[in-house]
This record gives C-alpha cells, sequence and structure tokens, in this order.
C-alpha cells in the first residue's frame, strides 16, 4: 500500500509574512500621526487622505489593466495605498482636489508603472508625486493651515470638503486668515532676510520646540516609527544616519551663528525630517539594502536636507533629498556589499 | 578580542556568533518522548546502490543468492566511493531501478532483499585493538564498513578521515547541534548511546592525529548534553570538551559550527581541514565506533519520524532500505490531512513522490507535514528589496541582487555576488514577504554554475587535446618535409655522385679510344 504526495521545493514552510502584512503596519504606524495632525491642523487631512488614497487606487487599477497584470494581488498589497498617505499628510490639508489627482498621477503611474510596478520604481513614488505637485503648484503648495491653537480658526469637515473641492472659503473666513507659512518657512525667510530668529519665534505658529503643533505631530511620526523598528519592518540604519546628520549639522550651524539658526529641536521637530527619516526614505524599493548602504544613503538624505533647508529655495529639503539619494542608491547599493563568508577576514 | 581569542583560545572555549540565521520553532520534543525503537523487519528491503556522494557501487551478488547481515553487496571501484552491505540475512530477490531517495529525484538501481526473518550477522574480520592499531589500519576498517558522514552530506568518511589526516588536524568537532526543525534522531542518540559517540571520537582522533575533541550540541538540548557529560565523566581523560551553543538555524552547518566555535570562516570553496579542524557528525562517530570495535557496518540508523501528518512520533532504529510506509505504519500511521512527505528537515529536506521510497543512509529525518504547515499556493510577488533576505543570510550574501542574476542566467554576476558561498540553508527563503522561492532558484542556480563550470572544464580539456593535436601534427608534417628533402638532398648527391663516376668512366673510355686508335 504506497501512498502518493504532492512534492515541491524545500524549505517546506509556511511563510512568515506578506508584501502586504508589511504595507497595513507601515500604515497603522501612520495613523496617529495622521490623526494628530487632523487635531492641530483640522479635518482637512483626512479628506486629502480619502482622494489620494481613491486616485491612487484608481491610477493603480487602470495602469495595472493597462500593462495587462493581475488585479487582486497587487491592488490588495497595500502599496499604493502607503504612498496615497504619505503624499497626504504632505500637502496643505486645504489644498484643492486636483493637487492629489495630479500628485498621485505622478506618483503611481509615472514613477511606479512606467518604471515596471511595485519593486521597481527607482524613485520614491510619494515623494515624486509631491515634488511634482510642489514644483507646478507653488503658491497651493505652500499655503499651510496656521494650527487650530494658534487661531482659534477650524475649519469642521463640510468647510474643509468645500475648500478642497469646490475651492469655497467658510463665509466668516478668508484665504489670509486660513493660510500661514509653515515655520520652516517662517525661519528660512528670517535667515535669507538677515531677520533674528528669537523675533521670528514670537510668531504664534511656534510651540515648546518646533513648530506649534509640528512638533507633536513628528513626536507620534517618532513613535510609529520606533513600532516598526521594533516589528521589524524597518532597519535601524536610515532612521539613525538621517537624524543623527541633521542633529549633528544643526547642531554645528547654531553653536556657530545662534542668532540666525535654526535649533538642532526646530531642525529635527518642525519639518519632514521625522516622517523622513523613518517613513520616506525607509522604502526599500528605492532605496538601499545593505546595512553600509543604508548608513551611508541615510546620511546623505540628511546633509542634503540641511544644506536646501539653508541655502535651498525651498523651507524643506526632504522630499528632494530622498529622491537624490534614490538616484544614487544603486551605486551606493553595489560598493557596498558586504564581504561574503570564507572571502578573507579571517584574523591570521 | 576576537583576534586574540581565537588565535590563542581552542575551539569551542569562547563562542562567536555568526551572521543571520533564524530562530525557528523546535517541535522535538514529540518525537524525544519515548526511547528509540527498533523498526520491524519488512517484507523486502529496498537497497540503493548510489547512497553517497561520488558514483554509485557496483553490485558484486546476484539475484537468488543468500546473503548474511552486513554482508557486502556492492562496491564502488577504487578505494574511494561507498561500500553497501546487506543490512539482514537473506536472499537477493532481485536488483532494479525504482526510487532511491535521492535529492536528484532520479530512480537507480536497488539490491531487493527477500529477508529470511533470522537477522543473521556475517562473522566480521579481524578487528584491530584501535589503541594500539596503525591509523592506516582504522582507516581500512572504517572504509571497509562503508561509513558516511550520517548528518545529510554522506561523503565517505573514510576518504574524508584520509584526507583529514593528510593535511594535519588538531581539533576534531563532533556535530551534535542538530538545527533544523523536527529532527531528533541525533539527540537521541546522544541521550541513550552518549559512550559510543566518546569511542568514535577517540578512534576518529587516533587516526588523523587530533589531540582534542569539542562536541557541539544545542542549549536546548538538556537531556543530551547530561548524558554525554555523565559519560565523559565515566571515560576519563580531558581531550573531549562538551560545548553548548545557542540554538539558531543552520548552527549544524559545518561552516556556522566552526565560525561559532573558532571565530574563524571557512576559506570560500574550502574545508574545516584548512583550519586544521574535523567535523563529523556525532552519529557518524557512533559509526565509527561500531565498525571498528565490533567490526559492523553501516546498515541501520537512527530515523526521526515525525510531524503533524504522522500520529504517533518517535525515533525508530531502521534498517536501511525499509520502505518509509513501512516506518510510519509502525508510528500509527498518517494522520488527516498529511499533505507533504519529506527526507529530511522542513529547511533543507526534499520532498518526496511516494512512500515506496526506502530509509537511505543519509535518511535522518521522515517527516509528514500537513496543508497547515506548508505555504499556500500564493502569488510571488515581485521583490520589494526590503532586505530580510540579506539580514538572516549566515554566508552574507545578498539574495535579493542573487536571484536576479541567477533568474537571468547571468552566471558571471552570480558568481561574483557568491552563489557559489550559498550553503542553501533557505532562511532567506522563509522570510521573503514576496514568497519568491529563493532557496530553489538559488539550488537551481548552483547546479547551473557547476553545470557550466563541468562544461567549461571539458572545453578547456577538449581545446587542450585539439591545440596537442594540431602541434603534433604540424610537428609530424615538418618532420616529414625534412626527411623528404633530406631524401631529394641524398638522391640528388647520389646522382650527381653517380654523374661523376659515368663522367669519368666516359672520360677514360675517351681516353681509352683515343690511345687505342691510331
Amino acid at each position: 500500500m504506497t501512498r502518493r504526495f504532492e512534492t515541491g521545493p524545500a524549505p517546506h514552510f509556511a511563510p512568515r509574512s506578506t508584501v502586504a502584512g508589511v504595507m497595513r503596519q507601515v500604515i497603522y504606524a501612520l495613523l496617529p500621526a495622521l490623526l494628530a495632525q487632523a487635531w492641530f491642523f483640522g479635518p482637512g487631512v483626512l479628506l486629502q487622505a480619502v482622494l489620494a488614497i481613491l486616485f491612487a487606487l484608481g491610477f493603480e487599477a487602470s495602469m495595472l489593466g493597462l500593462r495587462g497584470r493581475p488585479l487582486r494581488p497587487f491592488i490588495g498589497d497595500g502599496s499604493a495605498v502607503v504612498t496615497a498617505l504619505l503624499f497626504a499628510v504632505c500637502v496643505p490639508p486645504l489644498a484643492p482636489w486636483w493637487v492629489a489627482a495630479v500628485g498621485m498621477f505622478f506618483a503611481i503611474v509615472v514613477a511606479k508603472h512606467l518604471f515596471g510596478g511595485l519593486g521597481h520604481n527607482l524613485f520614491n513614488p510619494a515623494m515624486v508625486g509631491y515634488v511634482a505637485v510642489l514644483i507646478s503648484f507653488p503658491v497651493s503648495m505652500t499655503a499651510w493651515l496656521p494650527p487650530v491653537a494658534a487661531t482659534g480658526l477650524a475649519p469642521d469637515a463640510g468647510q474643509a470638503a468645500a475648500a478642497i473641492l469646490a475651492g469655497q472659503l467658510p463665509a466668516d473666513g478668508s484665504w489670509d486668515a486660513l493660510t500661514a507659512a509653515t515655520p520652516l518657512d517662517r525661519l528660512r525667510t528670517a535667515v535669507a532676510s538677515g531677520q533674528s530668529l528669537a523675533e521670528v519665534r514670537q510668531a504664534p505658529v511656534f510651540g515648546q520646540l518646533g513648530g506649534l503643533g509640528w512638533e507633536w505631530i513628528a513626536c507620534w511620526y517618532a513613535l510609529g516609527g520606533l513600532w516598526l523598528l521594533w516589528r521589524g519592518i524597518i532597519a535601524w540604519h536610515v532612521p539613525a544616519a538621517m537624524l543623527s546628520t541633521v542633529a549633528v549639522l544643526a547642531s554645528v550651524a547654531w553653536v556657530l551663528d545662534p542668532a540666525h539658526s535654526p535649533t538642532p529641536a526646530e531642525q529635527l521637530l518642525s519639518g519632514a525630517a521625522m516622517i523622513g527619516a523613518f517613513f520616506i526614505a525607509t522604502d526599500p524599493v528605492s532605496g538601499c539594502a545593505s546595512p553600509r548602504g543604508r548608513l551611508l544613503f541615510g546620511v546623505g538624505v540628511g546633509l542634503v536636507t540641511v544644506v536646501i533647508r539653508r541655502w535651498g529655495a525651498y523651507p524643506d529639503g526632504v522630499a528632494f533629498a530622498v529622491l537624490v539619494m534614490n538616484a544614487f542608491a544603486p551605486l551606493i547599493d553595489r560598493y557596498t556589499r558586504p564581504r561574503i563568508y570564507g572571502h578573507g577576514g579571517n584574523p591570521r | 578580542m576576537n583576534r586574540a581569542a581565537s588565535r590563542g583560545a581552542k575551539p569551542g572555549a569562547l563562542l562567536h556568533r555568526f551572521p543571520g540565521g533564524l530562530r525557528l520553532r523546535h517541535h522535538k520534543a514529540v518525537s524525544c518522548a519515548q526511547p528509540v525503537e527498533a523498526a520491524p523487519l519488512p517484507a523486502r528491503l529496498y537497497v540503493p546502490l548510489w547512497q553517497h556522494s561520488g558514483p554509485g557501487a557496483e553490485p558484486c551478488v546476484e539475484p537468488g543468492q543468500a546473503v548474511l547481515k552486513g554482508q557486502l553487496l556492492a562496491a564502488t571501484a577504487g578505494r574511494t566511493g561507498g561500500r553497501i552491505h546487506a543490512p539482514t540475512s537473506g536472499t537477493i530477490a532481485a536488483i532494479a531501478v525504482r526510487p532511491i531517495s535521492h535529492p536528484s529525484g532520479q530512480q537507480g538501481r536497488c539490491v531487493v532483499i527477500k529477508p529470511d526473518g533470522l537477522d543473521r550477522w556475517a562473522e566480521p574480520g579481524p578487528l584491530p585493538d584501535w589503541r594500539s592499531a596503525d591509523p592506516a589500519e582504522l582507516l581500512e576498517a572504517i572504509r571497509e564498513a562503508g561509513l558516511v558522514g550520517l548528518g545529510g552530506a554522506v561523503f565517505p568518511t573514510g576518504q574524508k578521515a584520509r584526507e583529514a589526516s593528510e593535511r594535519g588536524i588538531h581539533t576534531l568537532i563532533l556535530n551534535g547541534a542538530e538545527c533544523e526543525p523536527w529532527i531528533s534522531c541525533d539527540e537521541m542518540l546522544m541521550r541513550e548511546r552518549p559512550e559510543a559517540i566518546l569511542l568514535g571520537a577517540r578512534i576518529l582522533q587516533r587516526i588523523v592525529g587530533a589531540s582534542r575533541s569539542v562536541i557541539a550540541i544545542e542549549d536546548t538540548m538538556d537531556a543530551a548534553g547530561q548524558a554525554l557529560h555523565a559519560a565523559l565523566r565515566q571515560a576519563g581523560g580531558s581531550d573531549i570538551d562538551l560545548v553548548r551553543v545557542p540554538a539558531i538555524y543552520p548552527e549544524g552547518g559545518e561552516r556556522q559550527l566552526v565560525q561559532v566555535l573558532t571565530g574563524r570562516e571557512v576559506p570560500s570553496g574550502g574545508r574545516p581541514t584548512d583550519l586544521g579542524l574535523l567535523c563529523q557528525n556525532v552519529a557518524t562517530a557512533a559509526a565509527v565506533a561500531e565498525a571498528v570495535i565490533e567490526g559492523r557496518p553501516l546498515v541501520e540508523r537512527i530515523v526521526t519520524v515525525t510531524g503533524s501528518g504522522v500520529r504517533r512520533p518517535r525515533n525508530l532504529l531502521a534498517r536501511i532500505g525499509t520502505p518509509i510506509a513501512d516506518l510510519v505504519a509502525h508510528c500509527g500511521g498518517y494522520a488527516d490531512g498529511a499533505a507533504r512527505l519529506i527526507l529530511g528537515g522542513p529547511m533543507m529536506g526534499y520532498a518526496l513522490p511516494s512512500d515506496a521510497n526506502p530509509v537511505v543512509k543519509a535518511a535522518n529525518c521522515v517527516l509528514v507535514l500537513t496543508a497547515d504547515d506548508l505555504r499556500p499556493a500564493q502569488a510571488e510577488m515581485p521583490c520589494i528589496r526590503c532586505g530580510e533576505c540579506a539580514r538572516v543570510c549566515p554566508a552574507r550574501l545578498q539574495p535579493q541582487e542573487l536571484q536576479r542574476a541567477v533568474r537571468q542566467a547571468d552566471w558571471e554576476e552570480a558568481a561574483t555576488l557568491g552563489l557559489r558561498d550559498c550553503i542553501e540553508c533557505g532562511c532567506c527563503d522563509v522570510v521573503c514577504p514576496s514568497h519568491i522561492p529563493l532557496a530553489a532558484w538559488f539550488r537551481h542556480g548552483r547546479s547551473g554554475l557547476r553545470e557550466r563550470e563541468a562544461e567549461q572544464h571539458r572545453a578547456a580539456l577538449a581545446r587542450e587535446r585539439f591545440e596537442a593535436r594540431e602541434a603534433r601534427l604540424a610537428r609530424q608534417k615538418t618532420e616529414r618535409r625534412r626527411r623528404i628533402a633530406e631524401k631529394k638532398r641524398d638522391l640528388a648527391d647520389r646522382q650527381a655522385k653517380q654523374d661523376g663516376i659515368a663522367a669519368a668512366v666516359e672520360r677514360a673510355r675517351a681516353r681509352k679510344r683515343d690511345r687505342e686508335e691510331p
């Protein structure tokens, strides 16, 4: 009595994780900061997130259809949702709906699918989308809301929807009251015009350590990022290298010229440093894979970020820094391959 | 610190880490609950002729012939390869092509034995007293007994030990770090027969001239550790150390174990003997003792029969050639949902198409898994370069780059990226979120690379032969030309000489005529 069995290649093991599972955990880690942003800047960001997700999934589905790829596994992998969320938290909460449409077109269609789809994109899709709209629509993209706590003005969900979808302002508000430069933008303008920073910091958009509200959102990003680290979804190399580079360079500048340099805390907690370090520069597809490569990549992102913030035309540089380093990632990987077992290295 | 430790200290005195690896659920307790049991004698034994690395053995028995247990059935030509012995007494029913439980999945010739039920041993030859015997004599006993590495590589032990003794070995490493989940045959052997392992170690030490041995076991093997410890105390001597290493897969890999015990790496393409170390599995050591002390060839081994697809998992002492179906039946048969039959462990074992396959010398474990244990048939996703595979790779490879090179059959690139240094442990495969069958790709790639190298070797040989022939022909041609020219010159010389003579004769005649004519 012999019994026959199906065969298959070793290892005979159930897989430990899935791409969808990885993406899902990244989404969970983003949620606290997303809610914090809604708390400090009103519900607009949630609507932006919904819009971006819808556009992203729409573009993803159409591109998969055009490329003749199966819909189910790729729509379900969650990567488009992550891209959409990262984009949504970067755009001003009341930015018009077509910002999300254009941004997601560049992210999903251009940066992702024209390069071969999931796993093949050279550049971080969310940042490509963000930079595309930042360059295309500078006015819409720099009009941030002041934090609710600073003005007491809080557009509710209906008003936010009207502003985003129809460009209508709340009856009692005006764009002037509703828009404000970001804290980093103010600091940069002040530095450029030779103003003393102490004076600028009196503005209501500043909080204890960084921008009012921003500092807390940054902390939530850091907390979500630490959770991802603990779960083993991301490695420590990129966040550690990037944040310490920013901290060290900011400290040096601040010690040398405290009157005209943002404090290290302002650098770390006001802009996109935290989300960049834990969620954007850690994107595995467009980043480096080897440990030493990841350290170099992180240092590079931190360096370019600080340089752009100090001398560039944009108040924040994380998006550009990530894209610049994306271009170098394959080269870095090539030169930072670890020594293979048995190839030298034995103490003599 | 690392440097000083690895230079000065004895292997195992200080433990090191190997890169990567996985902590896996053990599943060993289920098969360790009861002592090793002898498997019943099956109705037929199917003994494959190819159970060792290298070429298969040639039979030296004929169908119809009666054989005794331990009698030689087949041997390879020369003095290196494997020898196959009868696992019981009986008659040779046939020599037939059947499944041989080889990773290649091929069929091969098997000696089919119909047991007579008496299990009578053949008389062993004269046994050397190992304490005073010449190492060469001991080597011969091991070779005669058909010993192969029982950890899975099935390299002929005699050949390995002889090569090692030529290289000079200071420490013998006995590998008891059975790191694959489910497998417990070595652990049970260490619990039940620790003295045989120690004896085997001392014999091997004598053969290769090693001054000491290190027995490495996993820190989770409490009972085995105690048994060995007690046996060591009883045996006396301070030349054998017991070292507990952390249970991280693939700790039991030769290269990883060497790294953990010494902090040094076996050179790429080399062997532990390059570092003055010889690694043997603990079961091989026990078999050495049996071969040398009792003159018994390798005809049975402990096989773990386990898995969620087996009703009563346990360890069996099984004769080589026993159909796996008989072992599973002795363990209560298959549980509901048994979906895959594996020879070896879940990480590196290979799936068998049928339980008619026989137990072979390499068979440490018969593992039956249910569909729940296996990966669900799921679409492979593209690599997202998450780097998990690189993090767990004990060879410090970058599997995400390597798999691309292998898929594209870019052998140059694959070799540069270290395909030859892949140990096929499967860690990368298990952690891949995209479910890329990395281990299968790398096995395919490594055989591709080997084939290509063999092809290049053949081509080089052919070119060498061709060039030698061309040179020979050219040499012959010039030689011939030279000879022809010489001959021509000779001929011409002779002609000239003859012409000269003829002319002289002519002149003489002419003068004569002149003189005679008035």
